[in-house]
């Protein structure tokens, strides 16, 4: 019975070995994904689902014109829905966030227009009042300690309330601002889309392979080769046919006037998205967020600096709400009281809860919320395509959702049977 | 002596949880801290962690008298402390755990590869060989490798000495086995190990000396070789047996 450990000489451990095969890194993946860590899968495939399904009912959707029309529609969702993703993995929620994008689109609208300022002041306005507002949310939250979601709902209706304000009681303000304008409907010339492919492949393929040969020369953990270069080749391939697509003729009546090239709001978007994540994933703030949202606690007791971390969540979360904004408003070319409004928040949480985020915290990506967003936006445009009412796009919206955040409680549920705590 | 608590009082308002407690503890050993519940084990350990203030008394380490104000000045001091409830965050993987608040940089970016080479080495040098993939997240772990991560999480920052509240609490048999192990060769190693345990079988098969407190006071510190397991249950649930524990200020039994 008696367990007698005084005496007892312990041996080297062997855990670096050569590189595994892919065998084994199929395998281990494998094992992830069933184990509930399933990261991106179910977004990736409700993509392919969903385009062809929609492809197959009408090959509009899969047009070029579409496809270009895709990224616009989705973006300032995509924008807002990215910075929800910082307020989701520390296990906060933000309801404000659509009419915080509709405040800052207000406020650059009457900028440009009304006070005819440059674009640079009115976007740096837009930004600035985001932060401020994802201050205040933030301190009220964690200085106060009201809860994230009583704060959100009383700044939703106030923000909705102050928009109208800023507005003069709903008129709508046009924007004639052309650099504006050009953020969602502007193109990038065919060689400037060609080049930002090569500049963006060069450099994804450098840190991919400088990453694995540090890592296999230290004796780490590392993917196989192979797989490292066929990730490489992957992302290769599908920008390719991507930039190849958009720099295609697209307008319906070229004679009258050409419409090609990647749109700018793709370059934006994936901007937001290389440094959100490398914010998320490659520095000592990202890491905390997640300690934060994993066992606060436990973050609080390690020297984290928790309320730091956690106001500096809601300022970034406002912050890409105020982008989103200025993305809506540059598409409409105009502002209303209804920028931000009616569906937009849903639709952002929805986006990053169907990319992998979760409710609960501790979990989320940037990527996952660009890959929810896409998903979000190919329903909405393929269900337009098909004529359905808004009222059965809502709906099936909605389905969605319950879907992810399905997956996602039986993902949770799933550790727990497999004897985690 | 590396730790030196001489006559460490605490109360919470009219209670007094601690009442002039003496306790040493030199490094390579491992002295077991044992006592009913509620004898103010945990708030002796929360003394010297720096998460209550002591009201009266002195703390040394190496000679020289600290105030311990807050888990930081511990830190600094080389005192870590593995808690009951196991800091860790779940959806972080074993490395990002063990260096969580005292991540390394270069410039402002992690530098995960460096920290995970310093925590393989640190689980080799523990021979911990339960834990094959650093990259997991600790919510995949059982709760023998959870126990193993906090310990090791403990001894990464040239710490001296590593206080272990309970430990093996919660775990079967085997688990419990390797965490003793564990236990056991940190002091090996040269640091000094201050074990809470209410199984006895534990205290004996790993502890060098082995403290019993009663009722917020030190009824005795024995030599673990020279100690039966019935001496100290008598001394756990009376404060005395036969010569040994609580005196009045006579210096009698009471
Ligand atoms: N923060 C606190 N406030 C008031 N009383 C406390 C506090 N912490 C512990 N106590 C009391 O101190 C006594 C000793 O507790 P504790 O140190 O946890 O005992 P043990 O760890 O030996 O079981 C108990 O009676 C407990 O109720
Ligand atoms: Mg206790």
């Amino acid at each position: 019975m008696s367990i007698d450990v005084k005496t007892r000489p312990g041996s080297g451990a062997e855990r670096t070995g050569p590189a595994r095969q892919v065998l084994d890194h199929a395998r281990a993946y494998l094992s992830k994904v069933r184990s509930g860590e399933v990261g991106a899968l179910p977004a990736v495939a409700g993509i392919i689902a969903l385009c062809l399904f929609f492809g197959a009912l009408d090959p509009v959707f899969l047009s070029v014109g579409n496809l270009a029309n895709l990224f616009g529609q989705g973006a300032a969702v995509a924008c807002i829905a990215m910075g929800l993703v910082f307020v989701l993995i520390i296990g906060e929620i933000d309801l404000s966030a659509g009419f915080t994008s509709g405040v800052c689109a207000a406020i650059m609208a009457v900028i440009l227009t009304d006070l005819g300022l440059s674009w640079p002041v009115g976007i740096g306005a837009a930004v600035i009042a985001g932060t401020v507002i994802g201050l205040t949310l933030g301190a009220l939250v964690v200085k106060l300690g009201i809860p994230s979601f009583v704060v959100t709902l009383a700044a939703f209706l106030a923000f909705q309330g102050l928009a109208l304000i800023i507005l003069k009681e709903g008129t709508n303000i046009t924007i004639d601002n052309e650099f504006v304008k050009d953020i969602a409907g502007g193109n990038l010339s065919r060689s400037h889309g060609w080049l930002l492919l090569a500049v963006t492949v060069v450099v994804y393929a450098a840190v991919q392979l400088s990453r694995w040969r540090r890592r296999s020369g230290r004796g780490l953990v590392h993917d196989p080769l192979p797989v490292v270069i066929t990730r490489i080749a992957a992302l290769t391939g599908l920008l390719t046919a991507t930039v190849f697509l958009l720099n295609l003729e697209r307008s319906a009546n070229p004679q009258l006037v050409s419409l090609t090239g990647v749109p700018i709001v793709v370059v934006l978007l994936g901007a937001l998205f290389v440094v959100g994540s490398f914010v998320l994933h490659r520095t000592r703030f990202g890491r905390h967020l997640y300690a934060v949202g994993g066992n606060r606690e436990a973050a609080l007791r390690a020297g984290v600096a928790v309320d730091r971390v956690r106001i500096s969540a809601f300022v970034i979360c406002s912050g890409m709400a105020a982008v989103g904004g200025i993305v809506a408003a540059s598409r409409a070319a105009s502002v209303d009281p209804n920028t931000g409004g009616s569906n937009v928040l849903l639709l952002s949480v929805g986006a990053a809860v169907i990319g992998g985020a979760s409710l609960f915290g501790g979990k989320g990506t940037v990527r996952a919320a660009l890959l929810g967003g896409a998903v979000v936006a190919i329903i909405n445009n393929g269900m337009g395509l098909m004529g359905l009412s808004a009222g059965v796009r809502f709906a099936v919206t909605g389905l969605v959702l319950l879907l992810a955040a399905g997956v996602d409680a039986m993902s949770r549920g799933q550790g727990r049977l497999f004897g985690r705590h | 002596m590396l730790l030196e608590l001489s006559r460490i009082s605490k109360s919470f308002g009219p209670v007094e949880v601690l009442s002039e407690v003496d306790l040493s503890i030199d490094a390579g050993e491992v002295c077991a801290l044992v006592g009913d519940n509620g004898a103010g084990k945990s708030t002796l350990v929360k003394c010297i962690a720096g998460i209550h203030a002591i009201d009266s008394g002195t703390i040394a380490v190496e000679g020289d008298s600290h105030e311990i104000g807050s888990p930081r000045d511990a830190a600094a001091l080389g005192i870590e402390v593995v808690y009951q409830d196991l800091a860790l965050c779940d959806n972080l993987d074993v490395v990002e755990n063990m260096f969580l608040g005292r991540e390394k940089l270069r410039g402002v970016v992690l530098d995960d590869d460096a920290m995970e080479q310093l925590a393989a080495e640190t689980l080799e040098s523990l021979a911990v060989r339960t834990i094959r993939n650093l990259r997991q997240t600790v919510a995949s772990l059982s709760g023998g490798q959870r126990q193993t991560v906090a310990i090791a999480k403990a001894v990464l920052w040239n710490s001296r000495l590593v206080i272990l509240d309970e430990p093996t609490a919660a775990l079967g048999v085997a688990q419990t086995r390797q965490v003793l192990e564990l236990i056991r060769r940190l002091a090996d190693q040269g640091l000094a190990v201050l074990y809470i345990s209410h199984n006895l079988n534990d205290v004996f098969a790993v502890a060098d000396r082995i403290a019993a407190l009663y009722l917020g006071r030190m009824a005795a510190v024995l030599d673990a070789a020279d100690t039966t397991q019935s001496q100290v249950v008598e001394l756990i649930t009376s404060g005395r047996s036969n010569g040994l524990g609580i005196t009045d200020s006579n210096g009698v039994q009471p």
